[in-house]
């Protein structure tokens, strides 16, 4: 072990008060990639260093996670039931209920056959609603996993189990435990970065959700905003130009090694570095964000020529960029899939604005070689209820689904697992999830295995306790890698 | 690591012995310290990499050294396999002695001296990850150095020196030293080679002289002052407190200073922050909605004059934990218990009410075992303590006491608010509204008493009727949400018979009913007019001045029963738990009589108690060395790291409850110490000695906090707005930084408030204040004993970039070229002696002057550049425009005739914001 890791390592273990000279930042991974260069070619020589913090060997480097949030429809996008169309109206029958205790998924409401037409698609035959033509083409670069249940019905404890293995806020994401567990491969950008594509409002569970919880704050995600600064105050204060910036800069730098000449405190170095990373970062935010370079084909992948999809394919392109230039992890945002009436209206609106660009994002990976290298998910908390939404009523026409915790789907591409296969089932209605059922942690155990960490080794040692994204549970999903 | 003190066989070391015996021979004295060094440097006990780490401790510490079993295999067992393989014998085995080790269990043999790669406990450590026999089960795999340790022992035959035993954790508890009764010390003899101010020097001068240290030199008297003045009230010394600092040549100008600190008003603010982290104060709920808590402040106000009047601990312990169960209880006791009213609400439709009343619970039982015992007993809310002797029953015993307490709101007028006048404007509200009600009293009564009967119907058997389900979580969901009201009160108060309601309840209950029950009956709700009523009574209500209301808590009216929470899931209840608290630790008031949170507040600040003084001195220490001297401070269990000075801790716990519990007198004491007051300057000597000063051969330079570091900028650009307590307030922030949560607003502040200190910044659990962030203020969830300090670009851009440190630059400006100076040092010295405290040394006025020639040259040639550079302001927060392209690209000249006032304005600007940028300027030396 060299002595960068073991004083990492010694900062790192421990809680209150820390080092910052010593785990500078995820920016300052000692990785050692080439900085003046963003391209993949030309970084990916050299890995060595970041391989000693895996477990073992990853099979993916970095991670794109498309968080749908508010609960997509899993019986009207992937999970096609022709049993709940034949039941179409009649009450859900007793034995789907008798496990429930769940206050909010009642009994009283009526099944509710998805008005949606399935195709298969691919040589797998993956089942697609015809809402989602583009990722159905997809069919044969995804594993779709059809047996998803979770322990929360609510959109805060969801999205935070989703996100944090535990419904309570306080506790790391997992772009905070990889990025903390592996370093970052870009000297210019974050690691661990989230795009909010939503108009206007914010996520149900806010920034907890990409929050550092008690890991150092260098491993909260940083926010790419639609408005304003990509990143908070990336550029100079009104009126100042770049040439007063670099000049303030260097005034700055001189007299920070001043004072590191009279006190020797190793600190002030680090500070130093920090500044001049904050400048490289102004320098290469621009360029990242700026698209002209992209050809008019990849714009087209992406959507970006159409105002419905341009917001979120604009994010999907900038997360392919991101990885690209050594980004280790990449939150990003649609918001809201809550549909508690107009269920039908409201599935169109939102896939009209996302299938073609998350489609669009996998076939760029793979043309580009990146997807082997890079894992991409797509899904929300839960999914929804196969009966009508109760609590709203059902004007024909306007029924929405509830919150369903007990079966759902989720989509998974590249980074090592199995491609155009299909994991697990839900029973015949689309509500218990009966076959090879993964929970949110066993979920997020495959995704760690991806990148070479054990789920159970991955620990930080707080409040007396070694936390873990899984908590005390979590199996790899080992049949579909 | 404290295992080693675990399985001490004490006729060895007397470790434990060294904590109880106030009387000990200089040998017996340089054993314990020996043996406490080494302790510190020998590997976590996460049981990490850290292994190899023996190699970076003191040269003492190996000379310390037992045999390779006591020093490396002893403490893996111990950490890794008794808890299991001790008493509880899991498959026959035990590896307390050397003969149960070569006996065996179940199958079998597991050591086979001489042969590790034949031996089942070389094979079961080292099996995959997923293989069934690998051991431990559970927790991350031994290191590839634990494991070698392991293969050299047992290849070298497995020695075990005779008579030695190890013992599990729970039976070790017994003599960890935290659970041992606070002795007073003896003061050490110190040589006379190094400064003793007070009796903690002696106590670290000691423990030094005992290394072959020496203490560092005393700070020079700028730093020094600068240094307190943080320390003391979170903010940098004014130019005129350094200026009298200097001219006064007295022997006593340092404790005059420190006596003029401890009594200024930001004594309060800065010193009120620790306990704000501790209880994770918030203006919001937190969860999905995350309401406002308009009055949330009104326990923080209570805070800082509690701590400006320096009541005791003590005191302060009881009335935050129980102020309202005291005999002589008034508005300040409960204003105190706001303490408790910093956990979360879930008010998401769909939440179970129940299962977030006892996560508030839970958090309570856990802050308090972390903040005055620090105990994780948190982690027994699922089982029993996996290494400190809490069992889950205990865990639910203190539960108990804290499960008999509800949230309200009560009215609290503030100083001046309340009068004659408004009282009887109350009283004449009240018979307006009995005029309104009266004529359909009875009915609606009748009506209300029928709603409440569903819904308490609902709630004993819930399931049956989903709708009546449905209108009892309404009213926990909605009662008193946006004004910060306890959540739960309105069902308590349908749970109270009507005869005990007060007057206020029995109001608010029917406006409630009027507004949300006509469901009960909705023919008679029309045929009553009750729609009409509601909303004259509504009229009548809002037309009133009610006093400010404030968070408090309450004993419940229905004692609750409480069961222990199988696997701590609430929905599985097992048998009954009677409040009680852990007897090991200390004595009980009377175990008969049921306790109450008074009981229980009483038992934490006994002197017998053994934690409490401890763990309260030591997050002191923290305050004012970075780190505590048991470090981190929220560990005092058998896997928390052991003290550096053990007995200087307890000197200042017994120290503590002899001088009343004052904070301010022990905050005093350590300020007044040499030790406090050494020079932080780096030693090389020590890096590989004492690599992170726990020997205190130094103080240490620590940066700012992330109140402090805004503080400090508005405070030298004297844009700082001194007024004490008050609500919460909005600085400026980008607008997206709100949005980011869900449906969040930020009204920014207009005018002074734009400017109060950071105590004051209005703290939005999903969406926090992102400058804060920036700098490590933890998450609002759950107790917090001590900040991370980390340093990255992040905060780099935003002192570079947030208009609100520009903004600060530009008012320092003006205040520097305001003043009547001779020349450009003259300024460039008093600019110093503002920001850092100090004037300029070696190069730096040379760097300083330079640059504002520069500066000045670029300003000649570029009106533009000085336009935009003394026109912007953070103003710009507000419409969080895309970025300005004349940032990216040199600015487009603009043509307007400028200054040469304006000129020299953007040059200093320009020098002030490099000030405000340096480590040092963020950074207490």
């Amino acid at each position: 072990m060299t002595p960068v890791q073991q004083n990492r390592r010694r900062f790192l273990s421990s809680g209150g008060c820390g080092l910052g000279a010593i785990a500078l930042s995820q920016l300052l991974a000692d990785d050692g990639f080439a900085a003046s260069s963003p391209v993949r070619s030309e970084l990916a020589s050299d890995t060595s260093s970041a391989m000693a913090r895996h477990h073992f060997p990853p099979r993916a480097k970095n991670v794109i996670f498309i968080f749908m949030s508010g609960g997509p429809s899993h019986v009207d996008l992937f999970d096609p039931k022709p049993e709940l169309i034949r039941l179409h109206g009649q009450p859900v029958p007793e034995e789907f209920l008798k496990t429930l205790a769940d206050p909010v998924i009642r009994g009283d409401a009526r099944c509710f056959g998805s008005p949606r037409k399935f195709t298969q698609y691919g040589e797998s035959g993956m089942a697609f609603s015809d809402y989602l033509p583009s990722l159905g083409a997809c069919a044969d670069e995804l594993c779709m996993i059809r047996s998803m249940y979770t322990t929360s019905s609510n959109h805060d404890p969801g999205q935070l189990l989703m996100q944090c293995g535990s419904v309570l806020f306080g506790h790391p994401c997992m772009g905070s435990w990889v990025t903390w567990g592996l370093g970052s491969e870009s000297k210019n950008l974050p690691g661990f970065v989230v795009l909010l594509s939503n108009s206007g409002e914010g996520v149900d569970a806010g920034t907890a959700l990409w929050s550092n919880g008690f890991l150092p704050s260098n491993y909260r995600g940083v926010t790419f905003r639609s408005q304003g600064d990509p990143i908070l105050h990336l550029s100079n204060p009104a009126g100042v130009s770049q040439r007063l910036q670099r000049d303030r800069l260097d005034a700055v730098g001189q007299m920070n090694r001043e004072r590191l000449a009279q006190t020797a405190d190793p600190e002030i170095n680090a500070r130093i570095e920090a500044y001049e990373l904050a400048w490289r970062m102004q320098m290469a935010a621009p360029e990242l964000i700026d698209f002209r370079q992209e050809t008019e084909a990849t714009r087209q992948l992406y959507g970006l020529n159409d105002e419905t999809t341009r917001p979120f394919g604009a994010n999907c392109l900038l997360a392919r960029r991101m990885v690209e230039r050594g980004v280790r992890f990449v939150q990003l945002y649609h918001s809201t899939w809550d549909d508690h009436s107009d269920l039908n209206n409201h599935l169109k609106k939102n896939t009209s604005m996302t299938d073609l660009p998350a489609a669009g994002l996998i076939k760029d990976l793979s043309q580009r070689g990146l997807l082997d290298e890079t894992l991409v998910i797509w899904g929300g908390e839960f999914g929804r209820t196969p009966m009508h939404e109760i609590r709203r009523g059902t004007t024909p026409g306007k029924e929405g689904r509830d919150h369903h915790p007990f079966g759902f789907t989720i989509l998974l591409a590249g980074g090592g697992v199995k491609s155009g296969f299909v994991l697990g089932r839900t029973d015949e209605l689309g509500y218990h999830a009966v076959e090879d059922r993964v929970h949110v942690h066993d979920l997020q155990a495959t995704i760690l295995h991806c990148l070479g960490l054990d789920h159970t080794q991955l620990t930080y040692r707080h409040h007396g306790r070694d936390f873990r994204l899984t908590d005390v549970a979590g199996n790899v999903v080992h049949k579909i890698l | 690591m404290m295992q080693i003190i675990l399985f001490a066989d004490r006729r060895t070391y007397q470790f434990p012995a060294l904590f109880r015996n106030p009387v000990f021979d200089e040998a017996g004295i340089r054993r314990g310290l020996l043996l406490a060094v080494f302790l510190f440097f020998s590997p976590s006990a996460s049981g990490g990499d850290e292994l190899n780490r023996h190699s970076d401790g003191p040269p003492a510490a190996q000379a310390a050294s037992a045999s390779d079993f006591q020093r490396d295999v002893a403490p893996i067992l111990s950490q890794r396999c008794l808890s299991c393989h001790a008493e509880k014998a899991r498959g026959g085995l035990s590896l307390h002695s050397r003969d149960s080790l070569l006996q065996g269990g179940d199958s079998g043999k597991v050591v086979i001296p001489g042969d590790a790669e034949s031996s089942s406990l070389w094979q079961r450590i080292t099996a995959a990850s997923e293989s069934e026999i690998r051991m431990p089960p559970e927790g991350p795999r031994l290191t590839k150095q634990q494991q070698d340790v392991i293969r050299k022992w047992i290849d070298s035959g497995a020695e075990w020196p005779g008579g030695f035993e190890l013992k599990s954790p729970l039976a070790a508890a017994a003599s960890h030293w935290s659970f041992q009764p606070i002795v007073r010390p003896n003061i050490p003899p110190t040589s006379g080679r190094n400064i003793v101010r007070n009796e903690i020097d002696s106590f670290v001068v000691s423990r030094l002289e005992s290394e072959q240290l020496s203490s560092a030199p005393e700070a020079d008297p700028l730093t020094l002052l600068r240094r307190v003045t943080l320390d003391l009230t979170g903010l940098p010394p004014a130019a005129e407190d350094v200026r009298s600092f200097m001219a006064d040549h007295s022997e006593s100008a340092y404790e005059h200073a420190v006596d003029r600190l401890l009594h200024s008003p930001a004594y309060g603010e800065r010193w009120a922050r620790p306990w704000l982290d501790l209880c994770h104060f918030a203006d919001t709920d937190g969860y999905l909605t995350d309401q406002p808590r308009p009055v949330a402040w009104r326990y923080r106000q209570w805070l800082i004059e509690a701590l400006n009047n320096d009541l005791p601990f003590d005191q302060m312990t009881i009335q935050q934990l129980a102020g309202d169960l005291l005999p002589d209880s008034g508005t300040d006791q409960l204003l105190a218990t706001g303490f408790l009213r910093n956990t979360l609400s879930n008010r998401e439709g769909g939440a179970d009410l129940e299962e977030f009343r006892v996560e508030q619970i839970v958090d309570r039982t856990t802050m308090l075992g972390i903040g005055w015992m620090g105990l994780t007993v948190g982690c027994a809310r699922c089982h029993d303590h996996k290494y400190d002797p809490v069992t889950q029953t205990e865990f639910f015993g203190l539960y108990a006491v804290l499960n008999q307490a509800d949230e309200v709101n009560i009215d609290a007028p503030l100083p001046g608010e309340w009068s004659v006048s408004k009282e009887q404007a109350v009283v004449e509200y009240r018979r307006k509204r009995d005029e309104l009600v009266e004529p359909v009293r009875k009915a609606l009564e009748d009506l209300q008493r029928a709603w409440e009967n569903r819904m308490l119907e609902a709630v004993a058997g819930p399931g049956v009727d989903p709708v009546w389900d449905r209108q009892w979580e309404v009213l926990g969901l909605v009662w008193g949400g946006h004004f910060g009201e306890g959540q739960l009160e309105g069902c308590e108060i349908v749970r109270t018979p009507w005869s005990k309601r007060s007057r206020d309840e029995y109001d608010r209950l029917q406006d409630y009913f009027l507004a949300h029950g006509s469901l009960i009956d909705s023919a008679a709700f029309s045929s009553l007019k009750l729609d009409a009523l509601a909303k004259q009574l509504s009229e009548l209500r809002t037309a009133v001045l009610w006093p400010t209301r404030a968070p408090a808590m309450r004993e419940a009216r229905v004692p609750r029963v409480v069961n222990r929470h199988v696997r701590g899931d609430f929905r599985v209840p097992a048998e009954t738990v009677t409040a009680h608290f852990p007897a090991w630790l200390a004595p009980s008031a009377d175990q008969s009589l049921v306790l109450n949170r008074l009981d229980l507040a009483k038992w934490l600040v006994s002197p017998e108690h053994p934690l409490t003084a401890r763990v309260a001195v030591n997050r002191m220490w923290q305050g004012f060395f970075g780190r505590g001297i048991v470090d981190p401070s929220d560990d005092f269990g058998l896997r928390g790291q052991p003290p550096s000075h053990p007995e200087l801790l307890d000197w200042l716990a017994s120290e503590f409850i002899r001088c009343g519990w004052s904070v301010r007198k022990m905050h005093k004491l350590i300020v007044m110490s040499a030790t406090y007051r050494q020079s932080s300057a780096y030693r090389p000597e020590l890096r590989s000695i004492d690599p992170d000063n726990r020997l205190l051969a130094r103080q240490v330079p620590l940066r700012f906090t992330a109140d402090q570091v805004r503080d400090a900028a508005l405070a030298v650009s004297g844009l700082l707005t001194k007024r004490i307590g008050g609500p919460s307030v909005f600085p400026p922030q980008p607008e997206s930084v709100a949005k980011e949560g869900y449906s969040n607003v930020w009204k920014t502040s207009e005018g002074p408030d734009r400017y109060r200190r950071s105590l004051y910044t209005w703290v939005q659990r999903l969406s926090p204040y992102a400058h804060h962030v920036t700098f490590d203020a933890p998450p609002t969830n759950s107790v917090c004993t001590g900040r991370t300090r980390t340093n990255s670009p992040l905060q780099a851009l935003t002192l570079l970039n947030d208009p609100v440190f520009f903004e600060a630059a530009q008012a320092l400006a003006r205040q520097i070229l305001a003043e009547d100076a001779a020349d450009d040092l003259v300024r460039v010295q008093s600019l110093m002696l503002r920001t850092l405290g100090r004037s300029p040394v070696g190069g730096e006025a040379a760097i300083l002057e330079s640059y504002l020639m520069q500066q000045r040259s670029i300003m000649a040639e570029s009106p533009g550049e000085v336009r935009r550079l003394i026109s912007a302001s953070s103003e710009s927060h507000s419409t969080d425009a895309t970025p300005d392209k004349s940032s990216i690209t040199a600015g487009t000249e603009v043509t307007t005739e400028v200054t040469d006032a304006d000129r020299e304005l953007a040059s200093w600007t320009s020098l002030c914001s490099v000030i405000l940028n340096l480590h040092e300027f963020i950074t207490r030396d």
